[in-house]
């Protein structure tokens, strides 16, 4: 905060050196995706020279060219953005909503429910995968986008943290609006949610980065390549027969790029989402 | 505020209107159920039901189709503890988690104390420390299964060296263990970055008046003042960490590793499950992995309730 009002400040030996080391440490993160790129624009023979070597010598489009027309590449993309801004809507939502409930209401048998909320914390697909599968089967959900979406929709933590945040607002402006004879929900939609614009948008945002990244539980409820998504297309068909690895590289750019440029435009944002929904399981 | 001027103007007006009034401010709090319930019918769904369901199938001998499912009682946990199998993974799990987390927390701090102390440029640090955490898990998993390729693969060639990492089983899991704290330190640096920039600056002024050098700024006020977070990077770690299962299938291809040395134990509970069709015996490992994970969640808050209290 206050480095950014400060005006610039000279190069000191020590700016020098860390700057330095900064570079080196970022071009060390940076290399897996240089390497990923230059081998999705190579040649299939080429990527599996040995030795290997950074740039193609033959530069070529056909691995991204071949991922288009042959595999299902588009579908898994547009099956990822279905199935992300499904459970970030829902998601939004039903944890706003909730986390309202706990913080500002009062009904039979609150604190039982949040305390089993918090136990909620604690239970995940990787825990409880096999029986959330059957489960998801009896209702005949296997293989649909229901399946995929619906169980990522109830995520305790979101809740946790709006309940949080909730408990923060000052009670007096939401009294004020009641007597002067405004409904609940209206005092929630008009005044609670705008105030709230911050905290939702972590929570949106994380929602939306772990749903478009989530690989475990898609696995499990699809066996259809039609209706896979992003990360568990390239995992599961991709590798499937026989590692293609420039078209591998190429499609899984196209699972990591779009994120990585958002990042790169809401950067303030994603980072304050992050931190805060990380922060408020403090 | 509004509140105390209402009460102490009300009785002036007239008593009924004070009492209308508060009974309207009151009443807005009333009955909030329907703002839970939405999420609580997700929730009873897709948690509560298959915990409940989970515990229960431990009992029997269901297999995938669900049905035809027996009684068996304990058989299941009798079974469980006499399985070598799951001691082995919950072992590599253990492992998988004693080397992530250390090296995490403090691959974290520093990469954040790095970013916190170059003035320029601060959005490209995070930019490059962070983007990593971006990628779905299988893409970060596919890209270190290529750079750890034996002959192809870019690691072996630039360090000069031949180790064979995802052939051998005692650098299989250390090849898995690179690849989580490439593609996860991101999102533990992006909280202590925050952290860092929340303490107040007049404390380092104050410090530096007094004649204390960088070291033991670091030492007596960074260090300290970075101890809840600290806390919460580990405990979020240790949570994840035990739950590993992307990284370790898709850099093995879908198998268990060079002598079973990579099979966690969330990949022996979907093998039992869905390879061969012991949803019965599954749940009972699951419910067990269940109450591990619940006993590291309530250790840590009750360390934290500990603190609060001796804190006082």
């Amino acid at each position: 905060m206050s480095t950014a009002a400060q005006p610039r400040k000279p190069w000191t030996p020590s700016q020098i050196v860390l700057t330095l080391l900064g570079t080196a440490v970022s071009a060390a993160f940076l290399a897996p995706f240089a390497w990923a790129l230059f081998t999705s624009l190579k040649s299939e023979t080429e990527a599996v020279q040995v030795p290997p070597h950074w740039l193609p010598e033959d530069w070529t489009g056909q691995a991204w060219k071949a991922l288009f027309e042959t595999g299902n590449i588009t579908n898994w993309f547009v099956n990822s953005v279905v199935v992300s801004v499904c459970v970030t809507s829902v998601v939004l939502l039903v944890s706003a909503l909730a986390g309202y409930g706990f913080a500002r209401t009062e009904f039979r048998g609150k604190s039982a429910l949040m305390g089993l909320v918090m136990a909620g914390l604690m239970i995940s697909p990787a825990v409880l995968g096999v029986p959330l599968f059957t489960t998801v089967q009896q209702m005949g959900m296997v293989d649909t986008y229901w399946g995929m979406i619906l169980p990522q929709c109830a995520p305790a933590a979101m809740v946790y943290i709006l309940y949080k945040f909730f408990q923060g607002i000052p009670r007096e402006l939401e009294e004020a609006a009641f007597i002067d004879g405004a409904g609940r929900w209206r005092v929630f939609f008009t005044i609670v949610l705008p105030l709230s614009r911050p905290s939702l948008a972590a929570v949106g945002i994380f929602t939306f980065i772990a749903s478009w990244n989530n690989f475990l539980w898609p696995y499990m409820v699809t066996n259809n390549p039609d209706l896979m998504t992003m990360p568990n297309g390239i995992a599961t068909v991709m590798n499937s027969y026989g590692i293609q690895w420039a078209q591998l590289m190429a499609g899984g750019l196209m699972a990591g790029l779009p994120l990585i440029i958002v990042f790169v435009f809401f950067q303030r944002q994603i980072v304050a989402g992050v931190a805060h929904t990380g922060l408020a399981g403090q | 505020m509004t509140t105390s001027a209402q009460t102490v103007i009300a009785p002036v007006r007239a008593g009924t209107a004070a009492d209308s009034v508060t009974a309207r401010r009151k009443q807005g709090f009333q009955h909030g159920g329907w703002f839970v319930a939405p999420f609580l019918v997700l929730f009873a769904l897709f948690v509560i039901w298959p915990l409940l369901r989970g515990v229960w199938l431990s009992f029997t001998d269901a297999n995938i189709s669900g049905d035809s499912a027996s009684f068996v009682g304990l058989d299941n946990y009798r079974e469980a503890l006499q399985d070598p199998l799951v001691w082995d993974t919950l072992g590599h799990s253990a492992y998988f988690t004693l080397l992530v987390v250390p090296c995490i927390t403090v691959l974290a701090f520093l990469l954040a104390m790095l970013a916190h102390h170059i003035e320029r440029g601060k959005w490209l640090w995070r930019l490059c420390f962070f983007a990593p955490f971006l990628l779905p898990s299988t893409v970060a998993a596919n890209l270190w299964q290529w750079l750890f390729n034996p002959g192809t693969g870019m690691i072996n060639y630039v360090f000069g060296i031949e180790t064979p990492w995802l052939t051998d089983k005692s650098y299989a899991m250390l090849a898995v263990v690179i690849c989580t704290l490439w593609w996860t330190v991101g999102f533990s640096f992006l909280l202590y970055l925050a952290a860092l920039q929340g303490i107040p600056g007049h404390l380092y002024e104050a410090a530096k008046l007094d004649g204390a050098n960088a070291w033991h700024r670091m030492v007596h006020i960074t260090l300290p003042m970075l101890r809840n977070i600290t806390g919460l990077v580990i405990a979020l770690q240790i949570l994840a960490s035990l739950q590993v299962f992307d990284q370790a299938v898709v850099m093995m291809d879908f198998l268990p590793g060079p002598e079973g040395s990579t099979r966690t134990f969330v990949q022996y509970t979907l093998e039992e499950g869905f390879t061969s069709y012991r949803v019965g015996y599954a749940s009972a490992i699951s419910v067990i992995f269940f109450v591990i994970i619940a006993a590291v969640a309530l250790a840590r808050m009750w360390l934290l309730r500990n603190r609060e209290e001796s804190a006082r």
